[in-house]
């Protein structure tokens, strides 16, 4: 039986496989291959060697770009992080209505971005109004923290449900245990959960990390990179790279932006992996 | 050993299948084909569309040509916005669209590759003037201009009756700017005030940062002698100040809210009679009918700014719809889009559907006369001896361009001092310069 499974243990990996090749990693080779082209369609690429990177490097928008984007992603990853957490062991005591809150809390992340995005920038232009400041499109201080407030208000619901599951994950005999031994909440929380719970974080961390980098859509809907390109993340800045000039330059420049762009995202969470991955311990 | 048989079987099941499905397709394509051949080679027609407001005539239209004369004829409408990005994929694929729109000369650049030289042909032949051509080099032509389309500034005239004054009143800057002020200072008393507004939001901002700033570039060219530049002088800026602070003072909104005010805004207080003007274009008409406006109430006015000859200024009028076929579509197809194009503009349905149902006014000899109250208005105004404004927004270097003047406009209207004009003048000039030698390289 063992022996069977192994000479045709393949076959059934073979229709995940055709399709990740066929929808991922094909398609992936062939943006890679673009980066180094000067191109309209897909269809009519011409080779021109790494001009399109030295472009990317040197064009200021995209660094700006790129710094804003780690300013948004800092403070992101640790506001929802710790608001998400403490929900989490909010709502984790012994309380009427937990239930009806978690809901609460996780129904923002079921409307669309781009949605959300409208939404936020009819509500913040109103308060903007009301006490006198410049619109969103004219503010960038504004635009900045409507993004993490946006973000913060539809993930941290998502990242609240993980954290409430691996708290009750956490046992009881150790908590029992160290109650008995004196132990404060404070040190339970830091001493017993946070260590037992380092998985949860981990997973919460990617998320919020990635999601930040990759950022568009609200982006888009919320400041369309108003005032200026001011508040333009890597995301947008690629996307205006391809549609805002006509030419056939441009196009080639997008893409290796892009490239740039998911080789940072994925070297950053790896290293974010690692890094969290290392304090987890066994139960 | 039974599994394996098992598995066999299933592998050749599964592969019989798969032979069966290709072996049907090919015989239907191989019939098609046959068929195709024997009418004298169909191709079909695959027209990606601009304008989603049109969407369902030309659906329309294209059933009643298939009707006709049995020529498949696929009209896909990209949504909203996304033209370019539709188009550009659509492009990449095999059967991809036979017909398509660029937006004028600077749009044709991502496009010329692909563009069939239509010098020559039946649809071209029709063309009213060559000047709705888009020629790239002599008997070489990319793309023609299929409908026509005027703005000015669109005149409540009931509202202006109430102040005291008649659209004849006005015939400059001078005499609007008196008008709209006298509105604004009797504001409280008349219930209503001179512009619509301003509004800066990427639903509206285009009808400042391209269409009020196509009139110092138009004066700018007439004075110059051309129709394309590398770098604007920005000799008429002046005026262009002059005219965006009538629009943003003689508001019906403050400049610090018009960076949120979108285009439903601006056409809901015009539709509702709190303001007597509001700049924009024929395409309006329809929304602004079925809104409860009535044809003999409404007119348009052309965007007085100041410069050249304003007796004889007529609308602005122009183009940035352009029909371009698909030169790597095969034979069959390309000779099917020209003759469905030619179609439209010549046969009795195809003019009726563009004038009635879509409401163009297209450049062709067989057009039919549209009931567009403010394209009636281009043809008298032209009739009576003025000249049309041509449309040189299209000669724009840029979006980017276009969305960092709306920038530097946004922050005028918000607070209206010299330096922040400076910007504006910045991002005019300086600016084209920068985003031409980008766009060129």
């Amino acid at each position: 039986m063992q022996r069977t499974y192994k000479k045709y243990g393949w076959m059934f990996v073979l229709p995940t496989l055709i399709a990740f090749t066929i929808g991922f990693i094909i398609p992936f080779i062939e943006g890679l291959y673009l980066s180094f082209c000067q191109f309209t369609t897909v269809g009519n690429a011409v080779f021109n060697g790494f001009s399109n990177y030295i472009a990317a490097f040197t064009d200021a928008s995209f660094l700006r770009s790129a710094g804003f984007t780690v300013l948004v992603a800092a403070v992101n990853v640790i506001l929802i992080n710790v608001l998400a957490f403490a929900l989490a062991l909010a709502l984790t005591q012994k309380l009427k209505g937990t239930n009806f809150f978690r809901t609460v809390f996780f129904m923002p992340n079921l409307i669309g971005g781009i949605v959300l995005g409208y939404i936020w920038q009819i509500l913040i232009n109103c308060v903007l109004a009301l006490v006198g400041q410049p619109l969103l499109k004219l503010n960038a201080t504004a635009g900045y923290w409507g993004i993490i407030i946006l973000m913060c208000w539809q993930q941290i619901g998502y990242m609240m449900i993980i954290y409430i599951a691996g708290l009750q994950n956490v046992p009881d005999d150790l908590v029992e245990a160290a109650k008995i031994d004196g132990a404060t909440d404070w040190q339970i929380l830091w001493k017993i959960k946070i260590p037992m719970m380092m998985p949860s974080i981990t997973i919460c961390v990617f998320l919020t990390l990635t999601n930040s980098f990759k950022l568009f859509d609200q982006n888009l809907a919320l400041t369309n990179g108003d005032p200026n390109h001011m508040t333009d993340m890597l995301a947008l800045n690629i996307y205006q790279t391809f549609y805002a000039r006509a030419g056939k330059a441009w196009k080639g420049i997008g893409q290796a932006k892009a490239v740039i762009f998911s080789i940072v995202v994925v070297l950053i969470s790896f290293w974010q992996l690692k890094t969290t991955r290392s304090k987890e311990v066994q139960q | 050993m039974k599994k394996w048989q098992n598995l066999v079987a299933v592998c050749a099941m599964s592969v019989s299948v798969l032979a069966g499905c290709s072996s049907t397709s090919s015989d239907a394509a191989d019939s098609n084909g046959e068929a195709g051949a024997a009418d004298g080679a169909k191709g079909s027609v695959y027209y990606l569309n601009f304008k989603p407001e049109q969407d369902e005539a030309w659906q329309n239209l294209a059933k009643k040509y298939t009707e006709e004369t049995g020529v498949d004829v696929k009209v896909v409408t990209a949504a909203s916005g996304n033209y370019e990005t539709t188009l550009m994929s659509e492009m990449g694929k095999s059967g991809a669209p036979t017909l398509f729109q660029v937006n004028g000369p600077v749009g044709l650049k991502n496009w010329e590759d692909y563009a069939y030289n239509l010098y020559d042909t039946p649809v071209f032949n029709q063309l009213t003037s060559d000047a709705y051509a888009l020629f790239v080099g002599k008997d070489d032509v990319a793309a023609i201009a299929y409908c026509i389309e005027s703005y000015g500034i669109i005149v409540n005239t009931t509202l202006l009756d109430k102040a005291g004054y008649k659209v004849e009143d006005i015939q400059s800057f001078e005499d609007l700017k008196k008008v709209a002020d006298d509105i604004t200072a009797r504001k409280d008393e008349l219930n209503f005030s001179a512009f619509t507004s301003a509004g800066m939001d990427g639903s509206s901002d285009w009808r400042f940062k391209a269409h009020l700033a196509n009139m110092p570039i138009y004066f700018e060219y007439q004075e110059d002698g051309i129709t394309d530049t590398d770098a604007i002088k920005g000799t008429y800026l002046d005026n262009y100040r002059d005219i965006f602070d009538l629009y943003i003072t003689d508001s019906t909104t403050p400049g610090k809210d018009l960076a949120a005010k979108t285009g439903d805004d601006s056409r809901n207080e015009f539709i509702s009679g709190e303001a007597v003007f509001y700049q924009n274009g024929s395409w309006e008409y329809n929304e602004l009918i079925k809104n409860g406006l009535k044809s003999e109430e409404i007119t348009m006015i052309p965007v007085y700014i100041g410069a050249g000859d304003e007796a004889n200024q007529g609308l602005t009028t122009g183009t940035e719809n352009y029909w371009v076929v698909n030169k790597e579509a095969s034979e069959e197809d390309i000779q099917a889009t020209l003759d469905f194009m030619n179609w439209c503009v010549t046969s009795e349905e195809g003019t009726t559907a563009m004038a009635d149902e879509m409401g163009f006014v297209i450049p062709f000899k067989d057009a039919k006369p549209s009931e567009n109250v403010f394209v009636l208005e281009d043809v008298k105004l032209t009739e009576e001896g003025k000249t049309p404004v041509s449309w040189n927004f299209t000669t724009m270097p840029s979006e980017e361009w276009k969305n960092a003047l709306g920038s530097a406009l946004t922050a005028y209207a918000a607070d209206p001092t010299d330096a922040n004009w400076e910007e504006v003048e910045k991002a005019f000039v300086e600016n084209w310069k920068t985003e031409y030698d980008l766009a060129n390289n």
